[in-house]
């Protein structure tokens, strides 16, 4: 049924993927994706906020991501502000300057960040996009929020979420993520799609292509894949070269244009060389 | 009604466990998590059940086709309800590193070496190969108690210091210590972290007398760096090993490492392997990579110089450890070696204990 939802969406998930998304929902379980990149990993998080009506909250992961960036961080400049208002209208003394604090470090000067964000607006979708690139400092925080869904701030409290945000986790797997991380999660692995289904997508998601075009497209994107190249296409890409080829007028595979619009699925020059001299875009 | 559910749980944690045997980390609280999941779904349904469990008893794509071949083991027709039997537990035969290979080698059994500093100094220098099993033993000890730094690289995130850049939270902090009076700035700096070493060990059957060795060395640099080292075997299959080495015993993690290590004494298709494991970006990136290999390559030697080739654009630098290298009059003369040298950074010996002390320390300032 959920399938059905996400399918209503262009996005066709397969029995496994739609049963992980159902019991990622079902249980409150962050949804831990794996696979090559362009598999659609990011694109189902988007697909799963739009069903669900939900704002997608994303957090790019990069390396030396911190919490500053991650979960909140104070508006010094406004604090300042705040501080020398207050300084103005001559507050001094002890208890005043407790007051002060107090009022310092409120949650008007808190900035929140997307996993604070993410708890504080219900319901969301919370995408944790490319973990690996992140360092193993960032997961330990992340397997703090994710565990119970709350962060506490030293300065204000904690705070928690009623209805924890639907987590969804990718990597491209460039490096082993620790294994408690995972264990909070549902792992799924996500294959590059069969046959089939990838002419299915591509009809989907671009209503002027043609059968045999699609057809065409996804058998080249087969051989491609098989051919050992060093960054093999993935459903991202067989779309963009789709595109590529619907742009300039094309109604099924010519070499010429599928020569011309190569840079849209091979994104190295030895992988373009290897596709041409083997002859992988011609169709049989 | 309640004894069906019993005994549906007693089916699907003995399921769990058949998993834990064959090397999938389904642990107790994956276990939990597959029942909480299967009540969500038809568990009559074996597809249900299917996913139910791979979703939550799998950790990585290397666990999905030991899943699969359990699954169908477990739930496939011989085994439709549980019974009080045990589940059929998938053994792992164990390869353990024979001492009597190559070279003449006499068997000194529990005789102790008279350990002065002029013995230990030559021993250092003999090549591994040589040595009688007491000698390498005493190799093995020296190496168990080397201490491997790493070559420190400035890292993204902050921490306090004297000077660098401005605070601004410490800062404020402070001002606020001192009742709104900015008296004193706080700044912080880059923290500096290890490099990452990849350390890929070939132990295939010409490099059978060095890959002992080789991997407690390996375990040398997973002790001191535990967080920045990754260890891989390389012979006719990719296997990751740095998990196993993680034990603190030396004796330990080899028996873990001998257990986990599919391809003892195999061939070699170093090429091949090499792009499966720059395919999976295990990490090559940035990393320090140490191949320890005598570069007898089976496959084609062309393909190990295109993946070298992509190797040395991808690591920080590229270290070739060749056992054969200490050798007087060696020439790296196999098509293997020819082909991957022109994208090797530093090409080094790695035959006796003084190598691997020049090995440690040249990843200290890479």
């Amino acid at each position: 049924m959920l399938a059905e939802l996400l399918d209503a969406r262009a996005y066709l998930a397969d029995e496994g993927l739609a049963t992980a998304c159902f019991l990622a929902l079902r249980m409150g379980r962050p949804l831990f994706l794996e696979g090559e990149a362009g598999v659609g990993k990011t694109e189902l998080a988007k697909t799963l906020a739009a069903v669900l009506g939900a704002p997608l909250i994303r957090l790019q992961c990069y390396e030396g991501l911190d919490a500053a960036q991650a979960l909140y961080d104070w508006d010094f400049a406004r604090q300042l502000l705040h501080l020398k208002a207050a300084e103005a209208t001559g507050a001094t003394g002890a208890t005043e300057a407790a007051r002060l604090e107090g009022e310092l470090y409120d949650r008007r000067f808190l900035i929140a960040r997307p996993l604070l964000k993410a708890l504080e607006t219900q319901p969301s979708v919370l995408l944790v996009d490319e973990i690996d690139r992140a360092d193993d400092e960032f997961e330990a925080f992340l397997l703090e929020v994710l565990s119970d869904f709350t962060i506490s701030i030293p300065e204000l409290g904690t705070i928690s979420a009623e209805t924890p945000p639907v987590v969804v986790v990718t990597s491209n797997r460039t490096r082993d993520v620790h294994d408690a991380l995972k264990r909070r999660c549902l792992y799924h692995w996500l294959e590059h799609p069969a046959f089939d289904r990838e002419v299915a997508i591509l009809l989907r998601r671009l209503p002027e292509c043609t059968e045999t075009l699609a057809d065409q497209v996804a058998r080249a994107a087969g051989r491609l894949r098989g051919a050992g190249l060093v960054k093999p296409p993935g459903v991202a890409e067989t779309l963009d070269w789709t595109e590529a080829l619907l742009t300039l007028g094309a109604r099924d595979l010519d070499p010429g244009l599928a020569a011309a619009t190569l840079g849209a699925v091979l994104k190295y020059r030895e992988d373009q060389e290897t596709a041409l001299a083997n002859g992988l875009l011609r169709h049989a | 009604m309640p004894e069906e559910a019993a005994e549906l749980i007693a089916t699907m944690t003995g399921f769990a466990r058949t998993l834990r045997a064959a090397g999938v980390a389904a642990d107790h609280e994956r276990t939990q998590a597959f029942l909480r999941a299967a009540r969500h779904l038809d568990a009559a349904d074996p597809g249900a059940v299917y996913w139910a469990g791979r979703l939550t008893l799998c950790a990585g794509p290397d666990d999905l086709p030991r899943y699969d071949r359990c699954f169908a083991a477990y739930f496939g027709g011989e085994r439709a309800r549980a019974a009080r039997t045990r589940p059929p537990v998938v053994t792992v035969t164990r390869h353990t590193v024979s001492l009597d290979g190559a070279g003449p080698r006499e068997d000194a059994g529990q005789e102790a070496l008279p350990a002065t500093a002029s013995s230990t100094e030559v021993l250092r220098r003999r090549d591994i190969a040589r040595l009688t099993a007491a000698e390498l033993a005493e190799i093995h000890r020296l190496l168990a108690i080397l201490r491997a730094r790493r070559e420190q690289r400035r890292s993204r995130r902050f921490a306090p210091a004297h000077r660098g850049r401005l605070d601004p939270r410490r800062t404020m902090r402070e001002t606020l210590r001192r009742g709104g009076e900015t008296a004193r700035l706080r700044h912080r700096a880059h923290r500096v972290r290890p490099r990452r070493v990849v350390l890929l060990v070939d132990v295939s059957g010409s490099m059978a007398p060095y890959a002992d060795t080789l991997l407690r060395f390996a375990h040398v640099l997973v002790r001191c760096e535990p967080r920045a080292t990754q260890v891989f075997s390389v012979g006719t299959r990719l296997t990751r090993i740095t998990a196993e080495l993680r034990h603190r015993d030396p004796g330990r993690a080899m028996r873990e490492v001998s257990a986990a290590i599919p391809d003892w004494s195999g061939g070699t298709r170093l090429g091949e392997e090499l792009k499966e494991f720059l395919d999976q970006g295990a990490g090559a990136r940035g990393a320090v990579v140490v191949i320890a290999s005598d570069g007898w390559e089976r496959g084609d030697p062309s393909l190990l110089g295109q993946q070298m080739a992509r190797l040395s654009r991808l690591a920080r630098r590229v270290i070739w450890v060749n056992p054969h290298k200490g050798q007087e009059g060696y020439r790296p003369l196999t098509g293997g070696m020819r082909a991957a040298l022109p994208h090797v950074g530093a090409f080094v010996a790695g035959h006796s204990l003084a190598a691997f002390e020049e090995l440690a320390e040249r990843l200290s300032h890479a």
